[in-house]
């Protein structure tokens, strides 16, 4: 099964007096799968829910394979949808419900392709049971198969994670990367989670606002944000001031060139932690304020003069760096965005 | 201490068995003089579960079981169709009128009978004029005077699930509103539905004060006459009655009850 392109044009739509899409463009390529990221209000998932038909845009258009569907009702929209809520049918099985779009659409061969979707998300030997019966990511998966088992054009998953338990989650947004690759179907993913959108897509688009601050491949968005919302909000930064000269920002000591090139004088970087390497060095002038130990790596707060920073390292170099411990700091010269809020 | 506690255990206990038998001794009693009442002449109640020689003998009152029954089945059909879709849209796409429609249904609870009687009369004279005198016109009055008990449980149903949230997964996977409400919402307000319309079976069938002001026939109306001639019929009527309602009432108990199982 091949996918279908959307293409979303110049949508708007405010509610009162929040914009909640402003002119939003936005393509989705045929087969591939983008998440849409944001923090809550920025308009996400009302660009679902219109894409989806739930909603009314009050301008632009929804073209879904080349055709208009934005006068469509949702229920000829043909769209699998996977909810935040637990959206099964309480009164129906799981095979039951993934054979209710199946049975409206006068299917042949209904509970062979409701067996064989319920398969795919691993829940085969479930179909007889209710809702009721099963966990909260049992739940997720038939809603999952449900909505695959109509073989939609779009496949729609407005935070579906999000009401699950931390491991459930993880393991979960895997197997709809599995599933989506293995299907093909055209996908958009909605999350205010940056590590889910980063680890299942195959773009990210950052929103802010009601529009698209940024949209990339994951790798791209958290090396090179396209603006200082889009390294605040994807990954930690730290903010350290600098002096700014052609395209280059010296912060520390040390020369790191700009994602976009800006106005010389002083400046505020925002530098990953990782980017930022600490070793023990009596005439280092920088010391340890605080670590603390996160598994595989540790997270180190050093002071230099009166700014702190915040560093990632191998959890083995932490019982070298305690509170205290005279340290000197190197940044890795990786491209930096500025902080354009406090200038 | 373990005494002190025995004791007040003991004292708890025989509070709890005084209150039970004063207040079944209270509702009971009329129940118990009603059935001895009603036994102490031997063909009453023989004659009560022989129809067609209790309408032969009482046609009135035969009259009355009718029009109640009827009254009863219609206003129930009526109440649903009224009301299902709409609280089921109200919720689904005008969650801001919620309060309103709340407001509206629950009025009729606090306007006395005799009080609408007096409005509804004007509004009668035009319902005679263009349906008839039939009994069967009470319907639309006790549609009105069932609104409160019947939203109350049918809205009680509603919040039971996640309305909007099912029925845009149903959408999205190609359902129309029709088929959203029957065959998505309905099922799961199922009892609910139930006791909307058991109550409002009970409610019609002990109806008094409309029926009687509006000079229609129903079958507490036709009791009161009866008791004018035959007294032991109309008070075996309305035990009968009763126990009718009570057998309802604990139906829709029951049908609260395995919902409630089932989850």
């Amino acid at each position: 099964m091949s996918g279908v392109a959307v293409h979303l044009e110049g949508l708007r739509r405010t509610f009162g007096s929040v914009h909640a899409l402003d002119n939003l463009d936005l393509e989705i390529a045929a087969g591939e799968l983008i998440a849409l990221l944001g923090p809550s209000g920025c308009g996400k998932t009302t660009a679902l829910r219109v894409l989806a038909g739930l909603e009314d845009a009050d301008a632009g258009r929804v073209l879904v394979g080349g055709k208009d569907v934005t006068a469509l009702p949702a229920n000829r929209r043909d769209m699998g949808m996977v909810f935040q809520a637990y959206s099964l049918f309480p009164h129906l099985t799981a095979v039951e419900n993934v054979e209710f779009g199946l049975k409206l659409r006068g299917r042949r061969k209904v509970p062979g392709r409701a067996a064989e979707m319920l398969e795919l998300v691993g829940l085969s030997s479930h179909g007889s049971r209710y809702p009721h019966q099963m966990s909260g990511g049992q739940q997720q998966r038939v809603a999952l198969a449900r909505a695959l088992a109509i073989e939609p054009a779009v496949l729609l998953l407005d935070e579906p994670l999000s009401a699950l338990d931390a491991k459930v989650r993880v393991q979960l947004r895997e197997e709809i990367k599995r599933i989506q690759t293995e299907v093909g179907t055209t996908t958009l993913f909605v999350t205010h989670d940056q590590e889910e959108a980063l680890a299942v897509a195959d773009r990210v688009g950052v929103m802010k606002a009601g529009r698209l601050e940024q949209l990339a491949p994951p790798a791209d968005v958290y090396q090179q944000p396209a603006s200082a919302f889009v390294a605040d909000f994807v990954g930690l930064s730290n903010r350290l001031p600098g002096i700014v000269s052609g395209p280059i920002i010296s912060v520390l000591g040390t020369e790191l060139p700009l994602v976009t090139p800006a106005a010389a004088g002083s400046a505020t970087a925002l530098v990953r932690p990782e980017a930022v390497h600490v070793t023990p060095d009596p005439e280092g002038g920088a010391s340890v304020l605080t670590s603390s130990f996160l598994g595989s790596t540790s997270r180190v707060t050093v002071t230099v003069g009166e700014t702190l920073v915040v560093a990632q390292v191998a959890s083995s170099l932490l019982p070298s760096l305690t509170p205290g411990t005279p340290v000197r700091v190197t940044l890795q010269p990786v491209p930096v965005a500025l902080d354009l809020s406090l200038s | 201490m373990a005494g002190v506690i025995a004791a007040r255990r003991r004292k708890q206990r025989v509070f709890r068995w005084a209150v039970l038998v004063v207040l079944g001794v209270f509702f009971l009693l009329p129940l118990a003089a009603m059935l001895e009442f009603s036994t102490r002449n031997s063909e009453t109640w023989p004659l009560l579960v022989n129809w067609p020689k209790l309408s032969d003998t009482y046609p009135d009152l035969a009259e009355g079981i009718v029009s109640s029954l009827e009254q009863a089945a219609l206003t129930a059909i009526l109440m649903l169709v009224l009301l299902v879709p709409t609280t089921i849209w109200v919720r689904l796409r005008l969650p801001k009128l919620r309060r309103f429609v709340e407001f509206l249904c629950l009025l009729p609870l606090t306007i006395p009978a005799i009080v609408l009687v007096v409005g509804l009369a004007p509004v009668y004279a035009w319902v005679t004029y263009f349906l008839g005198g039939s009994s069967l016109t009470l319907v639309f009055a006790y549609t009105i005077l069932v609104l409160p008990y019947a939203y109350r449980a049918i809205d009680a149903g509603l919040s039971a699930i996640d309305v909007k949230t099912v029925a845009e997964a149903a959408r999205s996977l190609g359902a129309g509103w029709t088929t959203v409400i029957v065959r998505v919402v309905l099922p799961n307000i199922r009892s609910a539905v139930l006791s909307a319309a058991f109550l409002t079976v009970a409610l019609v069938l002990g109806e008094f004060t409309i029926a009687s002001l509006l000079n229609r026939t129903n079958l507490q109306v036709s009791i009161e006459l009866l008791g004018k001639s035959s007294a032991t019929m109309s008070v075996a009527v309305s035990l009968a009655a009763l126990l009718l309602a009570f057998v309802l009432l604990m139906l829709l108990s029951l049908a609260g009850g395995s919902k409630k199982e089932q989850k």
